[in-house]
């Protein structure tokens, strides 16, 4: 196991590596910061001073190694549009995400594994189907068109929750909820797969055959078995929550890391982009890793290999 | 001719469902044919309506701006109501579904193309080659693709051929992992085995007897990716570098009726409900598919075919 953990972080590092230097270079195609930073009719000594403070003026090999030595004392180096550290900017907004998709992936969890379970109970039941067409409509849903008729009807005409916003709970709801049904959709499908199959093992016909009553069949037999394949796809489901963000963030206005990468894209403002893409595969990675860890508390035999 | 034959001779005089036997399990599956009636539809909607609708979704008619939905006496084609210069949303939403389809296909098929490819290079030499394409596979998994997107489109531009480019190589990950853990099964069975020993070429043994075997999965796969890249598309379209004027999809439709939304909410909601519908048709469809192409559970269908006959 921790020959494994190992191997994996080195792996993740080759490709956390691989991701920064396609970034590093494609950011440097979309042409030079300056364009956009100065007015149009600057000066020529100007436009230098920016590109010499900036170091937008030195071979792109040489910006390379600096940005390299750069990340070794995590250094990104400063934005350009607020003048502040990058990896600060990217560090302030990252909370606001992590929480989004903490919050949506814990809500379609709770709905998936209740759902499932009793789904799974009486499969073909009319509550079965039911549940199976409802997760699957919940899964092709686009997340933005979800958003917008959820402002439409919670927002604008019923008046329960603001439209856009960050201070207060209420305005969690909304963006949780949204970012909550894609996945919900997708592991409703899998929790009800997986608890069909704990119900008809040995164990569980053993407990039944011992008179144990139908809450402790599903939720302490079958259910803690059942629930690995839905971990797996949840930790699956973390970089799509991650997309998910970006759209949602945009329309309710959630100063969080999806946001703020769209907005650095579109300013050049590399630094930032380029300490958001790092920071963002980090956090995944963790998150795999931790999923790693979880699975083999749950699954004692997973521990050996 | 080598000995190496006969086991595709035997895999082809097995035998297999039809055609028509397919469809027939179709017919006993209620939501995967509604969905499948429902895409074809659509399809055909998408080849044949734009020239047959002439000017209507294109010309303009002041008087019916933001008219709303559900009013027949302004004529069939503005039942699902009129944007903001009038013009009928229902047929502007068949002249974006081709569009809409034809960048989700082009990028499903670049993908698969490409995703089996490198999967069967992968899984059957193995070796560094294997592994490199295996790191650079994490490389592309390790980020959001809808992030990853966003950069490479902002750089080349937001382009129709970029747009399909993109999506492909952020969903090529997917097939040649399946691939590659397939044939890493498929390849130590006696038939691969079998035909390696009494010398079939790589070629041949690749194409006769393990890519047959993937198939199915690979179809089922497509089903379900062609839904993914269609919200991929529309969420790029959404956020401004995906499909530009004067192309446009659901999603731009549904991006441009956002501004509207207090005051003429069928903008955005109609080409969302689409969206939703054939994401949902081929999820359907995926799901039918993937038991009835699988002999071991093929009989779950067929088994009704039977007691309803």
């Amino acid at each position: 196991m921790t020959y494994y953990l190992t191997k994996r972080t080195l792996w993740s590092a080759v490709s956390l590596f691989g991701l920064v230097v396609f970034v590093f270079f494609m950011a440097r195609l979309t042409g030079s910061p300056v364009d956009l930073y100065l007015p149009i009719d600057a000066p020529e000594s100007l436009r230098e001073d920016f590109e010499r403070i900036h170091g937008f003026d030195l071979p792109l090999w040489q910006q390379f190694v600096d940005f390299l030595g750069g990340l070794l004392t995590f250094d990104f180096g400063q934005s350009l549009r607020q003048g502040v550290p990058a990896l600060e900017l990217v560090l302030r907004a990252m909370p606001t995400t992590l929480l989004l998709a903490l919050y949506s992936i814990g809500l379609a969890l709770i709905v998936a594994i209740v759902t499932g379970a009793l789904a799974a109970w009486r499969p073909n039941s009319i509550f079965d189907r039911i549940a199976t067409l409802l997760s699957l409509l919940g899964a092709s849903l686009p997340n933005f068109w979800v958003a917008i008729v959820g402002v439409l009807i919670f927002a604008v005409t019923l008046r329960w929750v603001p439209t856009s916003g960050t201070g207060s709970v209420a305005q969690w709801i909304l963006p949780v909820f949204v970012l909550a049904i894609r996945p919900a959709g997708l592991l409703v499908q899998v929790a009800r797969s997986s608890m069909i199959s704990a119900l008809s093992s040995a164990y569980v016909k053993t407990a039944q055959a011992k008179g144990a009553a139908p809450a402790r069949i599903i939720f302490i037999h079958a259910l803690r078995n059942a629930m690995l394949p839905v971990i797996t796809v949840a930790g699956d489901q973390a970089a799509g929550i991650i997309n998910g963000a970006v759209i949602v963030e945009t329309i309710f206005g959630f100063p969080g890391v999806g946001k703020l990468l769209i907005d650095s894209i579109m300013f050049r403002d590399f630094a930032v982009v380029q300490a958001g893409v790092m920071v963002t595969a980090v956090a995944i990675f963790i998150l795999n890793f931790t999923i790693d860890i979880v699975y083999a508390v749950l699954d004692p035999r997973t521990r050996g290999h | 001719m080598n000995s190496a034959v006969l086991p595709g001779e035997a895999a082809r005089r097995r035998p297999r469902p039809t055609k028509w036997a397919m469809l027939a399990l179709l017919r006993r599956d209620k939501f995967a044919l509604a969905a499948a009636v429902f895409l074809v539809v659509v399809v055909l909607a998408a080849l044949v309506g734009p020239p047959l609708l002439g000017g209507i979704g294109i010309d303009m008619d002041l008087m019916a701006r933001n008219a709303p939905p559900f009013e027949p006496d302004r004529g069939f084609w503005h039942i699902l109501g009129s944007d903001a210069l009038g013009r009928p949303i229902l047929a502007r939403i068949i002249i974006a579904a081709r569009p809409t389809l034809l960048i989700a296909a082009a990028a499903v098929l670049l993908s698969m193309v490409v995703g089996v490819l490198l999967g069967l290079i992968a899984g059957y030499k193995g070796g560094i080659v294997g592994d490199v394409i295996m790191r650079l596979t994490d490389i592309v998994m390790s980020f959001p693709s809808l992030l990853l997107a966003l950069v490479v489109l902002y750089i080349f531009g937001p382009a129709i051929t970029n747009v399909i480019i993109v999506l492909a190589i952020t969903r090529v990950p997917v097939y040649l992992r399946t691939t590659r853990a397939e044939v890493l099964e498929i390849r130590s069975r006696m038939f691969v085995v079998a035909a390696e020993v009494t010398g079939a070429s790589v070629f041949r043994t690749v194409s006769r007897h393990i890519l047959p075997m993937v198939v199915p999965t690979i179809a089922t796969l497509m089903t379900i990716e062609f839904a993914f890249v269609m919200l991929a598309e529309a969420s790029l379209s959404f956020l401004g570098l995906g499909v530009q004027a004067p192309d446009f999809t659901w999603g731009v439709m549904v991006a441009e009726g956002r501004s509207y939304l207090a005051t003429a909410w069928w903008l955005s909601f109609w080409p969302g409900v689409f969206i939703a519908l054939v994401t949902m048709s081929l999820n359907l469809l995926s799901n039918w598919l993937r038991i009835a192409t699988d002999p071991v559970q093929r009989w779950r269908l067929e088994r009704e075919v039977a007691s309803d006959e």
